[in-house]
């Protein structure tokens, strides 16, 4: 029943990128013959994209970052990973850890990062000693400290910042908030976090799974990278697979894959439709399983929730809006009182007790989320109200009055 | 509170303001070690942390009412945590609620009588692939039955 144990050395994955053989501190060992601009070109070429669902490209992140002045700059590693269906993050620093610190230290070096930040989320508190020991052990070996490795000025630690359950926080600039003691709700941008984050000095944000991918790119080289992938969207992606299959867990595929393959890969029978991109993301339904999952077509930050025949998908739907309501953190109006009136829009629903004048109004109101909100939360929201009830109206308008049929 | 207790608890959180800095940056760990250790994070504990960072105590209590993992009111002895998202709700968290509830005699958010247990729903545990989960205290348990969850609360002390 317990199932997550720290243990490195038991290693089953295997992938072509991010879970192929690493040593731990080999890609430090390389970065400190490198300059900060041949690091900053393999990126380049790698054509990398942020991984935590945005897809900001990663080169021009870290080349803002390095070109801002300041005497004291951070890197941090987004591990508030909240989205509902994601947890490759969970893996990664459970089973890689030295792929997310070393991609870290990699990132003190090119940016001019004296500290590096884990935004750990507060529900992987179990992580924090195992994390807090290793920590300790790259110390020992100094891969983190003052002249790490013998290379003068190069200074780069690494400290951990446990978050409390708050789902805005994966955020980068409600995350920064947070960590400088404050409730985390989100900044207005501009300024961004590349030259006004932590504490006013430029900071540079990146997902777990993206330092990940860097230190590989660092190891073989930003063309390698590319190789894998479609034309936009390079290199593979970590997928956290749940729901109605056989085999759910943390899959390591090129993207471009269809929805069907990565059906087929998981042993999913029956399926009616699968939702990408977490609570925020959308819903699939049966016709398109030919789509790619890749930036052209369906950009995701790795979820996929699958649900079979005989789920109900209003439920499903109602499940992610009570999600959005709690986890509002309520600073602006659209998403604050936006994501209630969907939500009782989908029990009005629910109870039989609507005009499809009003769901049509909330679908705009949806829309008008998406533009009004202050941050991704409150522009995502509406994502998957439109999507379920747009892919799913017949079941969901042809059910019997007030009664809830199916789960 | 006891001037004794207070004065006890006003040490353990300097040395916390020791460990993690006198800076307001440090509020975050600071508060976690006080809930983890109290299970709550009282008003005398805010004020206590408020004059260490030279902050308005107001501005303790608005991150703690942000947070859902910190709370000032006191909760039972031992936090349980039962993930509610669509992952967990379809392999079966409302059937092992149900039990849970049964088992202790209270509805989902409230506090057992001898203090011992405080029920809860959390949003995405993370478990997604191996639900339906919950937490008791720090540590998760996975792939749950009703059976199996009402054995794990038998061993909690």
């Amino acid at each position: 029943m317990e199932s997550i144990i720290f243990n490195p050395k038991e290693k089953k994955r295997t992938g072509p990128v991010i879970f192929s053989e690493y040593k731990r501190g080999d890609a430090i060992r390389k970065i400190i013959t490198m300059s900060r601009e041949d690091i900053l070109f393999e990126l380049k070429d790698s054509k990398l994209k942020g991984r935590g669902g945005a897809g900001f490209p990663t080169s021009t992140k870290w080349m803002l970052t390095a070109a801002a002045k300041s005497d004291h700059k951070f890197i941090v590693c987004n591990a508030d990973e909240g989205e509902p269906g994601t947890f490759k993050d969970r893996v990664l620093l459970s089973e890689y850890p030295e792929l997310v610190f070393d991609g870290m230290v990699i990132g003190g070096y090119t940016i001019g990062a004296q500290q590096g930040i884990l935004y750990l989320r507060g529900e992987y508190e179990y992580l924090l000693k195992p994390l807090e020991d290793y920590l300790e052990d790259m110390r020992k070996d100094n891969l983190l400290g003052n002249n790490i490795l013998g290379k003068e000025g190069f200074n780069f630690d690494i400290s951990i910042v446990l978050g409390s359950g708050a789902y805005v926080c994966g955020e980068e600039t409600a995350l920064i908030e947070s960590l400088e003691g404050h409730r985390g709700e989100p900044r207005n941008r501009p300024p961004y976090p590349i030259n006004t984050g932590y504490l006013g000095r430029p900071t540079c944000v990146n997902n777990v799974e993206t330092l990940s991918a860097i230190t590989h790119i660092v190891m073989k080289g930003g063309s390698w990278f590319s190789k894998f992938g479609t034309d936009k969207s390079s290199g593979s992606k970590l997928f956290s697979v749940s729901g109605d299959c056989a085999k759910p867990g943390v899959y390591e595929l090129p993207w471009g894959i269809k929805v069907s393959e990565l059906l087929k890969i998981v042993e999913a029978k029956n399926t009616k439709a699968v939702q990408i991109g977490g609570a925020s993301g959308y819903c699939i339904p049966k016709s398109q399983f030919e789509r790619a999952i890749a930036y052209e077509d369906i950009p995701t930050g790795g979820s996929v929730m699958i649900f079979d025949e005989s789920r109900d998908m209003l439920h499903v739907l109602k499940n992610f809006m009570e999600f959005f309501v709690d986890e509002s953190c309520g600073q602006c109006t659209p998403c604050r009182i936006g994501n209630h009136k969907l939500l009782e829009g989908v029990e009005m629903i629910e109870r039989g007790e609507y005009t499809f004048s009003y769901i049509n109004k909330l679908k705009d109101l949806g829309r008008t989320m998406q533009v009004t909100s202050k941050c991704g939360l409150g522009q995502s929201s509406p994502n998957p109200f439109i999507s379920i009830l747009e892919n799913f109206k017949d079941e969901i308008f042809n059910r019997s009055n007030g009664g809830r049929n199916g789960r | 509170m006891l001037i004794v207790e207070k004065n006890a608890l006003s040490e353990e959180i300097e040395s916390y303001v020791n460990k993690y800095g006198n800076d307001r940056s440090a509020l975050l760990m600071i508060l976690h070690e006080i809930q983890k250790k109290h299970r709550h994070i009282s008003e005398f504990a805010q004020q206590e942390v408020a004059r260490l960072l030279n902050i308005h105590p107001v501005e303790v209590y608005s991150v703690i009412s942000f947070f859902a993992f910190l709370n000032d009111n006191p909760k039972g002895r031992n936090l349980v945590r039962v993930c509610q998202t669509i992952s967990c709700d379809m392999k079966g968290k409302k059937q092992v609620v149900e039990a849970i509830e049964r088992e202790l005699g209270i509805k989902i958010g409230n506090t057992t009588k001898d203090n011992k247990f405080t029920v809860e729903y959390a949003n995405c545990l993370g478990l997604c692939d191996m639900g339906p989960a919950m937490a008791i205290n720090d540590r998760v348990y996975t792939n749950l039955t009703p059976e199996k969850a009402v054995e794990l609360l038998a061993k909690v002390k």
